[in-house]
């Protein structure tokens, strides 16, 4: 199994590399035989879960290790998905990266076989997680996405015909991707969240415990609501619209990782190493 | 042997009034080819004649004599005296004819490198040539490689990339600011030739509503017109500009006639949909400060030209990746320019003939085992007079036809008939 996910890792990050070489040397023959390596190194991973999943009954977060890789996973697929959707190749440079660097950080933290918690296997709990890590996923591209944005806009102002300029598409294509992505985010966020309070409310008896992870969920929810509310009502869009995606996402990363690493709550057994 | 020479002059060797005077036109092209059909030592021509050159292109086995000729033709022709544009001409011969002629379809000697239309107008050169039956094997040769080399120096390198004139330079600013222009709706302040132009431009790009705002309300409704759009007051701008997403300004007015204050106020009413301004009026009629809002843009005239600049400059790069491509196929070319000549096309028949006989020779005798080695060397003799019989008569003629004349004819025939260049390069 580790040597399936090594296999994996070392195939993210050979796409990683063709993607980077694709941003600076723009040869369209990278940029696909990239994202061939990404759909292998990501059919890999997902057999890789499965047959964990197939074996334990419970999806693999159980410590830092596999949580990471299932972020790592969720990430991929999410990319893979928005490339079939929107053809922004240019993304695969910081989605495969990033997606690459959480692998190397899963692979290098140990791994406890943790044994199996009661109450790991209701129904709701996978749906809660699922829909938490792809929703992040979403989130992390609407991130990427904001820094070209920012980039590209940057560019356009100055009027300096910067080493982006030529590289990225347009604003309007930045600015409609990143909103999908962070409509679709907040959608699975959503999802997750109630599915995660109905689970609290069948193993503890009641919604809210006031954990850390649970409070830090719901400012991250906000944010991204406020975000999505404010376009709709006076056009929250461009760089400002770039910028808040960008923070979001790092409060995502902090209720991922921080709230774990820095505080304490029942969410725990999820970042242990 | 025949050469292939090269008159001509260019924007960089003579200045616009004496190019003026030489060009010629369509008519004046078909006749002077007719005029030159006249000289026996002129065995090939193609006239090339735009607003910035003027090139013939030539065989003939007379050089000096041929370069005489042209020269006199256009001294005659165009009432000029020999002197007065020889300083301006250069010849090339040979190769570097080969070269010129491949940079020029390429756009690579043009002014402004990358343009292309000197292709077209290469073609249509070539095409009134082949109407007059004056470009034969070598010219109709060299100028198919000519437009294969123009068409692979544009598809491979960057050289037509990126605009260079102004309002080119403003679509595509456009195009990553919108992506697509498609419905974009735009307004026109004022007039003037290159704003008008970059409303044909959009309007080409499928943009939407046009507004016509001028000082003069009947300017604007004749513009109006002409764009199938609406003229608008001047007063009316600040209520327009609630839904345009392009703004081209071009007016006489000394100060700005949109400055950043209103520009804000209507930004909230577009609910921050983003709005570009291309101001192209010296003074600039745009407030520089709405550069700073979100979502709005400003390209005055001095930002566009510096967008231009760097494009020149991209150009310019790609264009020695262009240089490349001419120099693998002046080799190539030159490679099948010199086995034109009559004894190499003579020892590349025979060696042909030669290692046909040689290969059946060893197919036969493998299942003739009982031959003894008497019989095998009759048998070797034996072909090998035949193949000398059969080289006899056709090497006799194309050394007579070689002698005096066009022999290339005959030499361009014989090597197609026996396949002797192998055209699957090509």
């Amino acid at each position: 199994m580790e040597k399936v996910l090594i296999g994996v890792t070392f195939l993210y990050l050979l796409s990683s590399a063709g993607y980077l070489s694709y941003l600076f040397l723009q040869k369209n023959a990278l940029q696909r035989i990239s994202g061939v390596i990404l759909v292998a190194a990501f059919l890999g991973h997902t057999a890789a879960l499965g047959y964990n999943f197939f074996l334990s009954g419970l999806i693999p977060v159980r410590d830092l290790h596999e949580a990471l890789s299932m972020a790592a996973w969720t990430l991929s697929g999410v990319y893979i998905l928005s490339l079939h959707r929107f053809k922004l190749k240019i993304l695969g440079a910081f989605a495969v990266p990033l997606t690459s660097l959480v692998m190397v950080a899963s692979a290098i933290l140990p791994h406890a076989s943790a044994q199996a918690q009661t109450g790991f296997h209701s129904f709701w709990l996978v749906f809660h997680i699922l829909a938490v890590f792809v929703g992040e996923a979403a989130f992390a591209l609407a991130c990427g996405i904001g820094i070209l944005y920012l980039f590209q806009e940057n560019a356009i102002k100055t009027k300096k015909r910067s080493f982006f300029y030529r590289r990225l598409p347009s604003l309007d294509l930045l600015d409609a991707t990143g909103y999908a992505c962070i409509v679709a985010g907040f959608t699975l966020l959503t999802i997750g969240l109630a599915t995660g309070f109905i689970y609290a409310k069948l193993i503890w008896g009641r919604f809210l415990s006031w954990d850390p992870k649970e409070i830090w969920s719901a400012i991250t929810w906000l944010i991204y609501a406020a975000l999505i509310h404010e376009r709709l009502t006076v056009g929250w869009r461009g760089r400002k619209a770039a910028i808040l995606a960008i923070i979001g996402f790092c409060v995502v990363i902090f209720t991922f990782l921080g709230v774990n690493l820095f505080l304490k709550g029942h969410h725990g057994v999820f970042t242990r190493w | 042997m025949i050469e292939i020479v090269l008159l001509g002059l260019n924007h960089k060797t003579a200045p616009v009034e004496l190019r003026e005077c030489l060009a010629f036109t369509g008519e004046q092209t078909a006749a002077a080819l007719d005029d030159f059909s006249n000289y026996p030592h002129l065995s090939e021509m193609v006239l090339v004649s735009t607003c910035n050159r003027v090139e013939i292109l030539m065989t003939t086995s007379d050089r000096p004599l041929a370069i005489q000729t042209a020269k006199q033709y256009i001294s005659g022709i165009k009432q000029i005296p020999v002197s007065e544009f020889e300083n301006a001409l250069y010849v090339h011969s040979g190769e570097d004819a080969i070269r010129h002629v491949f940079r020029v379809a390429s756009s690579l000697d043009s002014m402004v490198v990358g343009e292309p239309q000197i292709l077209g107008q290469m073609k249509d050169a070539y095409l009134t040539a082949t109407q007059k039956k004056t470009s034969g094997v070598i010219l109709n040769r060299l100028l198919h490689k000519t437009f294969f080399v123009a068409k692979r120096v544009r598809s491979e390198t960057g050289i037509g990339d990126h605009a260079v004139s102004i309002s080119y330079a403003a679509i595509e600013l456009g195009r990553k600011i919108f992506g697509t222009l498609e419905d974009k709706k735009v307004l026109l302040v004022g007039a003037g030739e290159m704003a008008e132009l970059a409303v044909e431009h959009l309007i080409r790009n499928r943009s939407g509503a046009v507004f016509v705002a001028n000082r003069t309300f009947e300017r604007g409704l004749e513009l109006a017109k002409r764009f199938k759009g609406r003229a608008i007051r001047i007063e009316e701008i600040s209520e327009c500009l609630k839904e345009v997403d392009i703004v081209i300004s071009s007016t006489g007015a000394p100060g700005f006639i949109l400055n950043r204050d209103q520009v804000k106020s209507v930004m909230r009413v577009r609910k921050n949909r983003p709005v570009f301004f291309i101001d192209i009026a010296v003074p600039r009629d745009i407030d520089p400060e709405i550069n700073s809002l979100g979502n709005a843009y400003v390209y005055d005239i001095d930002d566009l030209k510096n967008v231009i600049d760097e494009n020149i400059e991209d150009r310019n790069r790609e264009a020695v990746k262009g240089e490349r491509i001419v120099d693998e196929a002046v080799i190539q070319f030159r490679k099948w320019y010199e086995s034109l000549g009559v004894v190499p096309t003579i020892v590349s028949l025979r060696a042909k003939l030669e290692q046909i006989a040689e290969s059946e020779i060893q197919k036969t005798l493998q299942s003739l085992k009982h031959f003894s080695e008497d019989d095998r060397v009759a048998i070797q003799r034996m072909t090998q007079a035949m193949v000398n019989k059969i080289l006899h008569d056709p090497t006799v003629y194309l050394k007579r036809h070689g002698s005096y004349g066009d022999q290339s004819i005959h030499i361009d025939v014989t090597r197609r008939l026996f396949n002797l260049d192998d055209d699957s390069q090509e």
